[in-house]
């Protein structure tokens, strides 16, 4: 609850003016501040305020329990290519930064290994910053399930009292985590863009709320393991060290057929094999203003001919016109490639989060208002429908002559 | 048959924007609206209500959140919900997932604690984080599916199909469970009129901590295990060159250009 002094309070309204949430006002009769219903205790006030009049009552956790908690660990998540499993980038990304606060903070880097047969993944994560790998196999850790991986990793958990936790924030990524977290009573941050550590030596995380519009920075004072997830191509891959040395735990993995209560009926893949946006170097990305589906014939030549993945906003998969694996943003997929050509796409917030750490940024509009613009290295107000036929006339022309 | 269905109240997102000069929310004409996702399991709900009339499939609303969250209720009503329960209290304000998912679990043990089915949107489109309603799963102890596009019941079992990275697959999970929806052919329909008058006789209760039985120890900011630590505006961005007003061929070359000269295009 957030307490105000009235005797400290002068009325000043600084309080009144740094709420992000219009929950506390200065009362005109009184010239006292009052709280109000839709306060949610972000504690922002609290700092602002010079006469000390505003307080939150948190509780605190011994500095001793706290220190039994020790190594980040990291979610070695895998997928399945062309038959073989392989690891997902995601991992490796959150190795690179996992090593970074592993090092701030003076302790390992462990990655949580589940799977049926999935050892031969492991001198690879040595080799891009683990120090141990806890191996866990089981023949029924063959496919990802909630509850036989929430179970093995908790129990992980528990024993090795970690005091960071990463995982990538894939779908199963943001079906596992909550899960732990419920389980174990621990505090989870989703989509974090940026992790550190701070002075306390807490886990400073940070992710955009209401659609990127605005950031929040995220603490776990007094729970640990300190939990998060990451989205993928947030943060850069580390380049693998082959010199690097380090061990391979081998855990005994209890599961029962019964324990795992949802069942795979079917698997369907909707998608073009060997599209992944994610990891695309070029993309290119429609919007509404493609305006009927058969205008992705020339949108499909046109990467054809850059050598692009086409990729889209949400509308377009809301109208069924492209899979789901292939959104951009927000409720899709975040990608980063070297460039990112965007047709007719208006630029909302929620799909601007999913593309802006692209390296170039390349949009065409016809509406020279449209928010794209503000995030775009080169920008051409135009008709998309015009300009991709000249444009690939033109290209096919230049690669002639040279 | 009985299933809940969690709702959230959120404000129209694209319109909450930071004023980079003081930092603070600029909300103004802000609209609070329910979460689209949240129409979404509420349209596959009302879907399975008419396909299995056999099975007297009665539809729980129940949301946590201030008083004007009601509204939401009221909403999920003329949607085909057949009662609304909003589980507020100054106590549970401060609440992260931990403790929301805490309060949501006592509001659905203490409503509807024969559940056969909890259908949830898959993330709210403020926070985006996807997360309550796998953390309500597991306190209530029953399994999850989440990023539904399509619930079927089959007897005991309820069959989703689920999207997945590479496209879909198709669970199977015996009830009681909890299925969180993205759209999947599920839309955010407007009501009937007599939909409309309907819903004005069905009943919608508030209840607090007390009403619940709930150990206040167990909820609101003391309960979460995350704080936030502060809130600011994401750096401004600037956009690079502008080409306006060309013919179509003269825009195509300048963009032919700026790619050979970014060197994406070889020659």
């Amino acid at each position: 609850m957030l307490e105000v002094d009235i005797e400290a309070c002068t009325g000043c309204k600084v309080c009144e003016k740094v709420c992000p949430f219009g929950a506390i006002v200065v009362v005109p009769e009184t010239k006292k501040a009052k709280v109000l219903d839709n306060c949610t205790l972000c504690g922002t006030c609290v700092n602002a305020c010079s006469f000390d009049a505003l307080s939150i009552e948190r509780k605190a956790i011994s500095e001793e329990d706290l220190a039994k908690f020790n190594k980040v660990f990291v979610w070695g998540e895998w997928e399945k290519k062309d038959g073989k499993i392989v690891i997902k980038n995601v991992a490796l990304e959150l190795l690179g930064k996992g090593r970074e606060l592993a090092d701030k903070l003076g302790e390992s880097l462990a990655v949580l290994l589940l799977g049926k047969e999935v050892e031969h993944l492991a001198q690879n994560l040595i080799h891009h910053g683990a120090d141990i790998v806890y191996l866990c196999e089981h023949e029924l850790l063959e496919e990802y399930s909630t509850d036989g991986y929430a179970t093995v990793i908790s129990t992980v958990i528990a024993a090795e009292k970690p005091s960071v936790v990463l995982y990538g924030a894939t779908p199963n990524g943001r079906d596992l985590a909550p899960r732990i977290a419920g389980r174990l009573a621990l505090g989870l941050t989703a989509d974090c863009t940026g992790l550190d550590i701070n002075e306390n030596r807490q886990l400073l995380q940070t992710r955009p709320a209401f659609g990127g519009n605005i950031m929040a920075s995220i603490l776990s004072p007094y729970t640990r393991p300190q939990m998060s997830s990451v989205r993928p191509n947030v943060f850069p891959k580390p380049k693998p060290d082959e010199n690097r040395t380090g061990e391979i735990e081998r855990v005994d993995v209890n599961l029962k057929p019964l324990s795992i209560r949802t069942k795979i009926i079917e698997e369907i893949i909707s998608h073009e094999e060997g599209i992944n946006i994610e990891e695309a170097q070029i993309l290119i990305s429609v919007g509404r203003g493609i305006g009927s589906k058969e205008n992705f014939k020339i949108v499909e030549d046109l990467a054809k001919e850059v050598g692009g993945t086409v990729s889209g906003s949400r509308a377009l998969v809301d109208l069924g016109w492209l899979p789901h694996p292939q959104q951009v943003g927000q409720s899709g997929k975040t990608v980063a490639p070297t460039l990112y050509i965007a047709f007719g796409i208006s630029g909302a917030i929620q799909h601007l989060v999913g593309m802006t750490s692209s390296d170039t940024i390349i949009a065409v509009n016809n509406d020279v208002e449209a928010p794209i613009f503000k995030v775009a290295d080169f920008g051409i107000v135009g008709n998309m429908h015009e300009i991709i036929p000249e444009f690939i006339q033109l290209l096919k022309e230049y690669k002639q002559k040279n | 048959m009985k299933i809940v269905i969690l709702v959230k109240q959120v404000p129209e997102a694209d319109k909450v924007a930071v004023d980079p000069e003081t930092g603070t929310l600029i909300r103004e004409g802000v609209d609070s609206i329910l979460n689209p996702y949240c129409e979404y399991a509420l349209d596959q709900a009302a879907k399975l209500k008419l396909e299995f009339p056999e099975l007297n499939i009665e539809i729980t609303a129940i949301t946590m959140g201030p008083p004007q969250a009601k509204a939401v209720l009221y909403r999920c009503l003329e949607l085909g919900a057949d009662k609304g329960y909003l589980l507020s209290d100054r106590k549970f304000a401060g609440s992260d997932v931990w403790a929301t998912s805490t309060a949501l679990k006592e509001g659905v043990m203490h409503i509807e604690p024969d559940f056969d089915l909890i259908l949830a949107g898959k993330q709210a489109i403020d926070g985006d984080t996807a997360q309550v309603p796998a953390e309500t799963a597991e306190q209530l102890g029953v399994p999850q599916i989440t990023y539904g596009v399509d619930v079927k019941l089959n007897g005991k079992r309820v069959e989703v199909k689920r999207e997945t990275e590479i496209g879909y697959q198709v669970l199977s999970v015996r009830m009681p469970a909890l299925v969180t929806m993205s759209k999947g052919s599920n839309i955010r329909r407007i009501p009937s009129m007599k939909q409309v008058l309907d819903s004005r006789s069905k009943p919608v209760e508030t209840l607090t901590a007390a009403d619940m039985n709930i150990d206040e120890d167990k909820i609101g900011l003391k309960a979460s295990p995350t704080q936030v630590d502060k809130i600011f505006a994401p750096p401004a961005k600037t956009g690079g060159e502008i080409i306006e007003g060309s013919d179509p061929k003269v825009a195509a070359k300048k963009l032919l250009d700026y790619l050979v000269e970014n060197k994406f295009i070889k020659g």
